[in-house]
């Protein structure tokens, strides 16, 4: 929960917990197939990855990103207070 | 005008100007307003700046050099990125999100001359199969009000099974453009991984997710499959391959049947299917029965790796940058939880769940590794069957529409819905979805799968098929007929 960063009410607490309960003795289904000597695969297709041009390109409008985020200052970015002033 | 019409009787009719863009565009904008609050297809709806570049497409047509889509609408699946119109991946969390950009597909696409009438109604990030988990609401399907569309591309396969638009975009990570194709009786492709842009294209998992069209025959499905692939150099996974081209001439295919996975499915279902296959042989290809191992497996893997990329891609919904930030925070690290809490609903939690679960340190090797080796397994599974056959057929879904509500509470139960069409999704495989009967009244679809980048071949043998059959140009009874 920490790792996802979520928190959850009672009502989904209990919900989820059921749920994912069912859903890892479903996910053991993949034990019955022996993967001894096999390599993990991360993508279908053996494609490598492609490089564009080292060239310089115009990138996108900065303020046009700032524009739809919630609360920005001078170019910045603004969250709550991390340090608490003593 | 024809709700139903086909891409070429449109593209006519506007060249000879037997109807102008403007009043094409009008007449599905009417027929949207008219049916939308009984289906809720449309998240979003723009008819004025549809109207205004109908006028600029009317004008293109009357010119030289006129491109090959100029005036045909089209609705995009509502997590392909539109600069200037919101795109909400169904998700309280970008319920007021507008992309400073365009995604490639929905650029390439307008480049072509398609004209967007609005954005479709899906799952929530595109996790699902019934597409409940929206936080628009539930998309019905057009055959029946109290039935599911499918998922996660149900606004799209129902809008143009409504006869609301001539086709639409969607994607398909497991199954969301396939399934619901299948649901709502029309025809949907999942090309290969990398045949088309992922670029501006919200993500769920990146190593399935692909773009794809939806329309009314697989002839309109290849038209609108033309304007969206294509190399791009902003997509690092992007395939730089030919495009897809239809074969030149009739080939006689040799079609693999794994018969093992049409055992579960009811004896109507079954003899549709048969009566696909005797099609397929009367058009001059050979069927040859095949096994396909390791499927329960497969969706099994699915749902780890599925879940493992979308937490990590979700993990950029935080509240800071953009998407839905909470009034209620302390300190940072409770501004970022009670954003992400309040900003997705109970799918999407869940997935983001499993995913952490088995990325996490002690489950790491036993989930997500073994998921991986399982992928290879059943990648390898199809390669092996496709030393023998050019294509193979399959169901899509096992059972036809659901009633909305009936899998909701059971994950595991919604999860299997995607049984035919996860393993094509793990392999990377185009997989074509198209109608070929129906089941108490309900259409239902089969699946024609190729090998990697022979999206050409399906098409080929999906056309032939479309020639012969008229499954898909049955159309719902919406009670509107008079205008049709």
């Amino acid at each position: 929960m920490a790792l996802s960063q979520l928190s959850l009410d009672h009502h989904e607490k209990a919900k989820l917990s059921a749920d994912l309960d069912s859903i890892i003795s479903f996910i053991e289904a993949m034990n019955q197939v022996s993967t001894e000597d096999v390599e993990p695969l991360a993508h279908a297709l053996d494609l490598t990855q492609t490089l564009r041009p080292d060239v310089a390109v115009g990138g996108i409008d900065r303020s046009a990103f700032q524009r739809i985020a919630p609360e920005t200052s001078d170019g910045f970015y603004l969250v709550p207070k991390v340090l608490q002033q003593r | 005008m024809k709700p139903y019409a086909g891409l070429r009787e449109l593209t006519q009719g506007l060249r000879s100007k037997a109807f102008s863009t403007v009043e094409l565009t009008q007449f599905y904008l009417d027929r949207i307003h008219r049916l939308n609050e009984r289906l809720n297809c449309f998240i979003t709806v723009d008819d004025e700046a549809a109207l205004e570049r109908a006028k600029l497409a009317d004008q293109r047509l009357s010119q030289t050099d006129v491109p090959r889509l100029c005036g045909i609408p089209i609705a995009h699946k509502d997590l392909f990125c539109t600069k200037g119109l919101r795109t909400t991946c169904a998700s309280r969390t970008l319920a007021s999100f507008v992309a400073p950009y365009d995604a490639t597909v929905v650029r390439q696409t307008s480049a072509a001359g398609a004209n967007m009438l609005g954005k479709t109604n899906m799952d929530e990030f595109a996790m699902g199969s019934s597409n409940e988990t929206s936080y628009f609401g539930p998309v019905s399907n057009p055959w029946d009000a109290t039935r599911s569309p499918g998922g996660s591309s149900g606004g799209s396969a129902a809008a143009v099974a409504a006869g609301l638009v001539p086709f639409a975009t969607g994607t398909d990570t497991g199954g969301s453009i396939r399934q619901p194709a299948g649901l709502c009786g029309v025809t949907g492709l999942k090309p290969t991984y990398g045949r088309v842009s992922r670029f501006g294209m919200i993500a769920f998992a990146s190593s399935l997710d692909q773009g794809g069209p939806v329309a009314h025959s697989v002839e309109d499905a290849y038209e609108l499959l033309r304007a969206m692939e294509g190399y791009d150099p902003a997509d690092s996974t992007s395939a730089n391959v030919e495009p897809t081209a239809l074969p030149a001439t009739h080939e006689n295919l040799v079609i693999g049947y794994p018969e093992a996975l049409f055992d579960g499915l009811d004896a109507e279902f079954s003899s549709a299917i048969d009566a696909a296959r005797g099609r397929f042989e009367a058009l001059g290809h050979s069927i040859k029965t095949i096994e396909l191992p390791h499927v329960d497996a497969a969706i099994a893997a699915y749902y780890v790796l599925s879940g493992a990329e979308a937490s990590t891609n979700l993990a950029r919904y935080d509240g800071v940058r953009y998407g839905h930030r909470s009034g209620d925070q302390n300190d940072l690290a409770d501004m970022y939880r009670s954003s992400r809490s309040e900003g997705f609903g109970l799918e999407v939690k869940r997935r983001i769940l499993t995913g952490t679960y088995s990325l996490s340190v002690g489950y790491f090797d036993a989930y997500y590794l073994k998921a991986q080796k399982v992928r290879r397994l059943v990648r390898d599974g199809f390669l092996a069957a496709f030393a023998d056959v050019d294509l193979i057929l399959a169901p899509v879904a096992p059972t036809p529409a659901f009633e909305l509500g009936s899998l909701k509470a059971d994950p595991v139960q919604m999860y299997r819905q995607d049984i035919y069409t996860i393993p094509v999704s793990l392999a990377g495989l185009p997989g074509l979805s198209m109608p070929c009967g129906f089941v108490d009244g309900l259409p239902i679809g089969m699946q024609l799968i190729g090998k990697h980048f022979e999206e050409g071949k399906v098409l080929a043998a999906g056309m032939a098929y479309q020639q012969e059959t008229n499954w898909h140009e049955q159309h719902p009874a919406l009670g509107d007929e008079s205008v049709a």
